[in-house]
């Protein structure tokens, strides 16, 4: 394997693998803190019992977030070193903020694990509560970094030199408002629906019903609200690259004509060659009025970008059709669910419902992994918008190519290792967790 | 402004030796524990540290930050030639970060267990052993930017006797922060007489350990005799260490657990001091005979200052929590959290 393609897979294996324990240590962790308000009001000790068992989950995802996270932070060094050597100092403040972010996240979450009958429990309450508006500010401020690479803003540009540099400016570039919306919408939505399939799965099998009903429903109703507000913010972030990168638009639909009144193409197989979508559904016009607000606004196709500046096609379009699909499934099911909360009362004892959630356990977060796939393979060749290329950021080093089977053979058996946890923490609930059950705990 | 994060940068690694180290410590010495005194050893350690110990290592991710913001050249020199020693760092901090909460938060005991330990005990060894080595490598003037072949920018760059003995010299000071450390925590006398005697023990270790850094400093030609008693401040430091290692002897006897802990985390920051003192502001060494400087190297203005307020703002956020952190849990007698 050639070393930049090992470079570029390392990486997004990688920050995919992190991806998902810090969406996890960031949502989490709001869950926690309702069911810990309810006991706290309602002396229900099924919630305490619940609060338990999830901030054990939460005490495992953040340590894997925690320590995938500092790889991530060498990482960039390691793989990027000439992107790091002129971006770090620019892009670099949310970086520094967020390490405050951590820390605080960290204490606080040392409060919380140990705090049981040690501290005032509103205390030790808001110590959960401090978890989450840290992780999520961490979230807001790694994406503000990200967004700053597909919109690069806070520097002058002058004879490959990078000068005039204002960190504040460069942190809230264009791209910040949308992605960190999209992304913190995203986080709710994939841990909302992966945590309520797994609570339904167990309703099903009849385990432990009263425990896991109270924390499927917690997870549900963040997950669908959530579900359905994406959609709008996916709305923001699709005009919102119209204006800064139609190619990576362009290669999303995989739109190759500059056109007016251009249609929306839904799934198909794009033609490279023959720069037509073979197979697809196509809603005349929609394209326009999504990226411009008019149904007959211009929308630039790939004709209009030279070829060494355009994005890989094939897989930023599917990998949008993915995260759009599954989006609407979500918001399909958020529908019901809404529907059987309100007016149909007895849907929730229904089956049918339950199995469509789990079913769903998957689709967030599949819809973040293909979301971010799109964001960062529609950017390419760039790895600053517009001012660096990819290939010019990489490591002298030879040899990378061991170094991504390395990470990738050790994100693997970690991913094994917490699957295997979770699934015991879940058939234990019973034995550990759940003090309604008939098991005395000593 | 620029002092400012230097400073933050010196505390922030300075933290991470103590604070982080005591923890790498902990498993260093349950490897060196005969079977018998292992679970004692492993218990008493973890109550202590089990609450700060995700902030713990939070200090090495500080250092990075304030790298790679406020000092790029000297983060990415670093990141392309010391590559190896910093992926099996990582790995090291991997394994060991993971194996820690899934024994202490797997709900099942049983022959996982038997994994998760030798992860946890072997990863404490081998990531200090590579810190060391990193830490080393960058003074040791052998990152040579003109290499051509593989072997000599990439491996010889780390790859020498006073590296291995720094990362050895490391080791030794994680387990004697540890053993220090962890005298605090005995709940009864036997336990204290047992954490005492490996505490001396450990504290041998070091002096042998830090004479083979001398030893291989000799070999290498590296002039660490100049650099550490070569000027006033280094030589002060190092006699200050001196007289406090003769006051932790007489002391280590009686039940006097903070005036220890603080008496070894002056003598490691005195160790740091002497260390970096000598070649401010230059932290890394080249084959050519240049430096990288932290004063020359800095990024622009506007850059060094807006993480400098960074750095401070954030830390009148952290350093308040996490003292009562440490306050809280340090009152042992409390009821047993019921986990
Ligand atoms: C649960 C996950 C999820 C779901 C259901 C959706 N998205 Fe999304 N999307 C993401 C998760 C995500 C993401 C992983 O979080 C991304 C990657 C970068 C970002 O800011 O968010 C993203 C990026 C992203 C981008 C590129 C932004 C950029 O490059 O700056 C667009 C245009 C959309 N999304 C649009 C949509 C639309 C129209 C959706 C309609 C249902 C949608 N997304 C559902
Ligand atoms: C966490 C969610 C993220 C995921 C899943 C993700 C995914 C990816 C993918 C798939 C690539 C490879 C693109 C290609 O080579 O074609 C990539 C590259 C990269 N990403 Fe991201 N990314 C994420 C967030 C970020 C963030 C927050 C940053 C920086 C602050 C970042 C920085 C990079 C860099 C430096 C590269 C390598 C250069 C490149 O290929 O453009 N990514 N990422
Ligand atoms: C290049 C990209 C990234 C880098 C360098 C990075 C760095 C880090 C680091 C160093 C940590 C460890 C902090 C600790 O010990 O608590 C961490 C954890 C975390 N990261 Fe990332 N990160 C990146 C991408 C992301 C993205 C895209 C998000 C979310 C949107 C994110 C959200 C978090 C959160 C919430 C945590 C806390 C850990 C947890 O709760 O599980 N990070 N990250």
């Amino acid at each position: 394997m050639d070393d930049f393609l090992a470079a570029r897979l390392q990486m997004a294996f990688s920050l995919g693998f992190h991806i998902v324990f810090a969406c996890i240590g960031m949502v989490m962790p709001f869950f926690m803190s309702l069911a810990h308000f309810y006991w706290l009001k309602t002396k229900n000790v099924v919630y305490r019992d619940v609060t338990k068992a999830w901030s054990k989950g939460v005490a495992i995802f953040f340590a894997t977030g925690a320590v995938s996270g500092t790889v991530l932070s060498f990482e960039l060094g390691l793989l990027w070193p000439k992107f790091m050597e002129h971006a770090g100092p620019i892009f670099g403040m949310p970086f520094s903020l967020e390490g405050t972010a951590f820390f605080i996240e960290a204490i606080a979450l040392g409060f919380y694990l140990y705090g049981w009958n040690r501290i005032n429990p509103w205390f030790h309450w808001a110590t959960g509560v401090v978890v989450g508006i840290s992780g999520l500010l961490s979230g807001i401020l790694v994406v503000a970094a990200n967004a700053w690479m597909n919109s690069p803003a806070g520097f002058d540009y002058i004879n490959g030199e990078y000068l005039n540099i204002d960190p504040i400016k460069a942190m809230f570039n264009d791209a910040w408002f949308s992605q960190a919306l999209h992304m913190t919408v995203a986080a709710f939505v994939s841990t909302g629906f992966a945590v309520a399939g797994v609570h339904a799965l167990m309703i099903l099998r009849g385990r432990n019903v009263a425990f896991h009903s109270k924390a499927f429903k917690i997870a549900a109703v963040f997950g669908t609200i959530a579900a359905c507000l994406q959609p709008i913010s996916g709305d923001i972030s699709a005009k919102d690259v119209a204006k800064r990168q139609p190619a990576k638009l362009a290669a999303m639909e995989a739109h190759f004509h500059t056109e007016r009144n251009a249609p929306l193409i839904i799934g198909g197989i794009p033609d490279t060659a023959g720069k037509k979508v073979d197979y697809a559904i196509k809603i005349p016009g929609l394209l326009s009025f999504m990226a411009t607000g008019d149904f007959n606004g211009e929308v630039k196709g790939l004709d209009s970008i030279p070829k060494e500046d355009q994005p890989p096609i094939g897989v930023t379009h599917y990998a949008f059709q993915i995260m759009v699909g599954l989006g609407m499934a979500m918001v399909g099911l958020a529908i019901l669910y809404f529907i059987a909360l309100w007016k149909k009362k007895q849907w929730l004892n229904s089956n049918w419902l339950l199995k469509l959630f789990v079913i769903a356990t998957p689709m967030g977060f599949i819809a973040l992994e293909a979301g971010w796939t799109v964001t960062e393979v529609g950017r390419q060749p760039w790895i600053i918008h517009g001012i660096m290329r990819t290939a010019d950021a990489v490591t002298p080093m030879p040899g990378i190519a061991y170094s991504f089977y390395l990470f990738t053979g050790v994100y693997i058996s970690l991913s094994v290792i917490v699957s295997l946890l979770l699934y015991r923490q879940i058939t234990m609930v019973g034995k550990l967790y759940d003090s309604s059950n008939e098991v005395p705990k000593s | 402004m620029i002092y400012v994060v230097i400073i933050f940068l010196w505390t922030a690694i300075l933290l991470y030796i103590l604070l982080g180290g005591a923890d790498f410590g902990a498993g260093i010495i349950e490897l060196f524990t005969s079977k018998g005194n292992k679970d004692k050893t492993r218990k008493t350690m973890y109550d202590a540290i089990g609450p700060i110990w995700e902030a713990n290592h939070m200090w090495l991710i500080i250092a990075i930050v304030i790298l790679f913001v406020g000092f790029p050249k000297i983060y990415t020199t670093v990141s392309v030639y010391l590559h190896i020693p910093l992926v099996c760092m990582l790995l090291g901090i991997i394994a060991r970060g993971t194996a820690f909460v899934f024994r202490n938060y797997d709900a099942v005991e049983d022959d996982m267990q038997k994994l998760y330990t030798p992860i946890f005990v072997y990863s404490s060894l081998i990531t200090p052993f590579f810190l060391g080595i990193i830490a080393a490598s960058a003074v040791s003037g052998r990152i040579d930017l003109q290499a051509n072949d593989f072997l000599s920018a990439y491996v010889f760059s780390w790859l020498n006797w006073f590296s291995i003995a720094v990362g050895i010299f490391t080791v030794s000071i994680c387990g004697f922060l540890a053993t220090i450390f962890i005298i605090g925590q005995a709940d009864n006398e036997s336990d204290r007489k047992f954490f005492t005697r490996k505490a001396r023990r450990t504290i041998f270790m070091v002096m042998f350990c830090g004479a083979l850094v001398f030893l291989s400093a000799y070999l290498e030609q590296i002039p660490l005799f100049n650099w550490i008693f070569g000027d006033t401040p280094g030589l002060i430091a190092i006699i200050a260490a001196s007289i406090s290692l003769v006051v932790m002897f007489f002391i280590l006897e009686r039940d006097k657990p903070i005036m220890l802990r603080l008496l070894a985390g002056f003598q490691v920051s005195m160790i740091l001091f002497a260390a970096t003192y000598s070649h401010f502001p230059d932290i890394v060494l080249l084959k050519n005979g240049t430096n990288l400087s932290l004063l020359t190297h800095q990024g622009q203005i506007k850059t060094i200052e807006s993480l400098a307020y960074a750095l401070l703002i954030g830390s009148i956020f952290i350093l308040p929590a996490l003292f009562y952190l440490i306050y809280i849990f340090q009152k042992r007698k409390d009821i047993p959290s019921d986990h």
